[in-house]
């Protein structure tokens, strides 16, 4: 008989121990870091803000409207009263005061703000979201895969079909057309199984077309610092100035040219996380190289890329507004926090409301998404987590 | 001799390279054996020694590159493994092999829960729906003798003790009713009680399933309390193989001798114990001839220059050894090169 079945073992049942799950430690670490608290407070403040924003804004007959003119009020200091009597009365602003004051076309600068919250925030998830899916992906591919190596003859399709798609692009459309076409016909062959038992056996000239060229890790990881040698900010105005304006365009730019950080951390941990035992005992288990990643090892490398993550969404606010001031971002009548800024830039010794009251909108939210993002590394991270 | 339908594995001249730029580790060079139903054989040797790379060539888990099966043949219930494709090595693993790793603290995942984590094999190989799932969670870590096993389901690896988690590994390699079940020195990372607790719980498993387990160890102790019989591996070759009561009485090959000698017991009280001279050899140098003779107190001219072959002994009862043989070998050795 084994020890535990001895009736003095079963009779002392283990007090149950206070148990926390992973998310209440977490919580109670976090919860000492007050700048993080006050951050997250911030952070649940601006989205609530920014939804409801949203909600108030928009449709055909907003509750507030962020573009109603009312010239005879124009520039009035915050907190002043409108003048009821020479408004109509759907131009009365919420509350029946002017929050925020008006600006110089005497629109109601806090219907703008809370209309530009929306687009801050959308912009700054959506960028991330972007930058982070593809971060993970391709830090995952050079993590996991990174050993593998690139063959001549992939090299050469893409070759191929890049040199075709540049000459479909510059007016050569029947010969593009043709190297596309050949190019799609070489990948098709080479997968299908016909053309993978024959790519076995090839004669030996031709099997040079085999050889490995480059490591997909070499591949990635260079394209990163290539990325990375690119001052962003004027990748990005470059980009944004030959799209058109829109504010889809300005979250997928920011997106694709902030992914290098996450790819770097995911790959990090995806290094060291294929050589722990779990990841050999799940393959001993006979579970799959996908299932690996995604349920395996991609759980255990959030937290690093979360940190970036919501440090990432205050630098893609911060950038849009950026554009936005510079013009290259959402095309006027919508407001946002950068256009409300530049506007009201004109007017800085008569009304300065219009200027510090976006700059410390975005000052107080980017504040507060670095201050949380910290206080979320400090928590996740258990060798920081001694100090505390 | 028993009937090959009763053979569930066997290994024949199997071979494990690991190439890297100017040598080559013959990690596991040309390795026989033979598991039965219902039966528990012990992979006994030092580290280094190529237990582990056996095991994991097995399960095709050698990784690739810089590994690579140089040679022979892994026949299981009849099938042979070796040059099969990445999805039918998947359908075995965890469906009719398990595996049990050594470090029961690692080989866990930290981030789910371990209810979570044996709801993966059956997930994956037998797709149950979810309240049978947990059924038959339950009921392998009552198997496994966890206490209020519905509790220990909620609960993260970090919350059990070292012998706890070891369970729930065995219970994750028994959770679709393997044939066979490979531990890789499963006992080494626990304290002497615990090893004992899961060794017998591993007996007593194999008694209630119907299993075969291949146990790798180092450990002749443990060979002593669970073997039904035994391989000796030394450099990458198995040296001799018996029933582990023929071992531990009349051990034949001069390292197996040696291993025994160096173990403590009441006899040899206040001797210094006996240790075999001289270490194991570099896989990639390994010395020409027996790859023991350097180390071995009677070797002779012959075993410089010549790969001994295998002799018999006893019916079951083979070693690597013609100068042991010598004296006493029935029927003379077979010469391999």
């Amino acid at each position: 008989m084994s020890l535990e079945n001895t009736p003095l073992a079963s009779g002392l049942e283990a007090p149950p121990a206070p148990k926390r799950t992973r998310f209440e430690e977490a919580w109670r670490l976090f919860r000492r870091n007050r700048m993080a608290l006050a951050g997250l407070v911030i952070f649940a403040l601006f989205f609530f803000a920014a939804v409801a924003g949203l909600a108030l804004t928009s449709g055909s007959r907003p509750l507030l409207d962020p573009s109603a003119v009312r010239l005879q009020e124009k520039l009035r200091p915050p907190l002043s009263m409108p003048q009821a009597a020479s408004l109509q009365p759907g131009e009365l602003p919420a509350f029946g005061i002017y929050l925020f004051g008006t600006d110089d076309l005497g629109r109601d600068v806090f219907a703008r703000m809370l209309q530009g919250a929306w687009v801050s925030l959308t912009v700054g998830f959506v960028a991330v979201g972007i930058s982070v899916a593809v971060g993970i992906f391709m830090g995952g591919l050079a993590g996991f895969y990174g050993q593998r190596h690139i063959r001549l003859e992939q090299l050469l399709v893409t070759a191929v079909l890049l040199t075709g798609a540049g000459l479909l692009a510059t007016g050569f459309r029947s010969r593009g057309a043709l190297l596309l076409v050949a190019g799609h016909a070489w990948l098709f062959w080479s997968i299908s199984p016909w053309g993978l038992q024959r790519w076995k056996a090839l004669p030996p000239g031709l099997g040079l077309l085999r050889k490995n060229t480059l490591m997909v890790d070499t591949v990635i990881m260079r394209f990163v610092d290539i990325m990375l040698c690119f001052p962003s900010f004027f990748l990005i105005l470059t980009v944004v100035a030959l799209l058109p304006a829109s504010i889809y365009n300005i979250m997928i730019v920011i997106g694709l040219t902030s992914w290098e950080g996450t790819t770097r951390f995911v790959r990090a941990e995806f290094l060291s996380l294929r050589e722990q035992d779990f990841v050999a005992a799940a393959r001993a288990l006979g579970v799959g190289n996908l299932r690996i990643i995604f349920r395996h090892m991609v759980p255990n490398a959030v937290a690093p890329v979360l940190v970036s993550a919501t440090i990432g969404i205050a630098s893609a606010i911060l950038t849009e507004a950026g554009l936005s001031f510079l013009g290259f971002g959402v095309p006027p009548p919508h407001a946002t926090w950068g256009n409300i800024l530049s506007d009201g830039k004109r007017f800085i010794f008569d009304a300065p409301w219009l200027t510090f009251i976006p700059g410390a909108a975005i000052l107080i939210v980017v504040l507060a998404f670095n201050l949380f993002g910290e206080g979320l590394r400090d928590t996740l991270n258990p060798r920081l987590r001694e100090r505390n | 001799m028993q009937e090959s339908g009763d053979i569930v594995l066997s290994v024949e001249g199997l071979k494990v390279y690991f190439r890297s730029e100017d040598e080559v580790a013959r990690a596991v060079d040309g390795v026989d054996f033979v598991v039965r139903r219902r039966e528990t054989v012990c992979l006994v040797g030092e580290s280094g020694c190529g237990k582990t790379v056996s095991a994991l060539a097995l399960l095709g888990l050698v990784p690739r590159p810089p590994g690579e099966i140089a040679g022979g043949r892994v026949r299981f219930c009849g099938e042979e493994l070796l040059g099969r494709d990445e999805e039918a090595w998947q359908a075995i693993r965890g469906r009719r092999i398990g595996m049990v790793f050594q470090e029961p603290q690692t080989s866990l995942n930290p981030v789910f829960t371990i209810g979570e984590q044996l709801a993966e094999p059956l997930r994956v190989h037998l797709s149950l729906p979810e309240p049978a799932i947990r059924e038959r969670s339950l009921q392998l870590l009552n198997d496994v003798g966890i206490d209020s096993p519905g509790q220990r389901l909620a609960d993260y690896p970090h919350q059990l003790s070292g012998g706890q988690r070891q369970r729930v590994m065995i219970a994750m390699a028994l959770a679709c009713g393997p044939e066979l079940i490979i531990a890789d020195e499963p006992t080494t990372a626990l304290d002497v009680t615990v090893q004992a607790q899961i060794l017998r719980l591993i007996n007593r498993l194999q008694q209630s399933h119907g299993m075969s387990v291949l146990y790798i160890t180092h450990d002749l102790g443990v060979v002593s309390q669970i073997a039904d019989r035994v391989y000796v591996m030394y450099a990458g070759g198995i040296v001799e193989t018996a029933t582990a009561e023929q071992i531990f009485r009349n051990a034949r090959h001069p390292y197996t001798r040696g291993l025994l000698e160096s173990l403590p017991s009441r006899k040899k009280r206040g001797r210094r114990l006996y240790s075999i001279p001289g270490a194991v050899p570099h896989p990639a140098y390994k010395p020409a001839g027996c790859p023991f003779h350097p180390r071995c107190p009677q070797a002779v001219g012959t075993c410089r220059v010549q790969v001994p072959g295998m002799c018999r002994f006893e019916d079951t009862h083979v070693a690597r050894c013609p100068v042991a043989a010598g004296r006493d070998a029935e029927d003379g050795c077979t010469q391999r090169t």
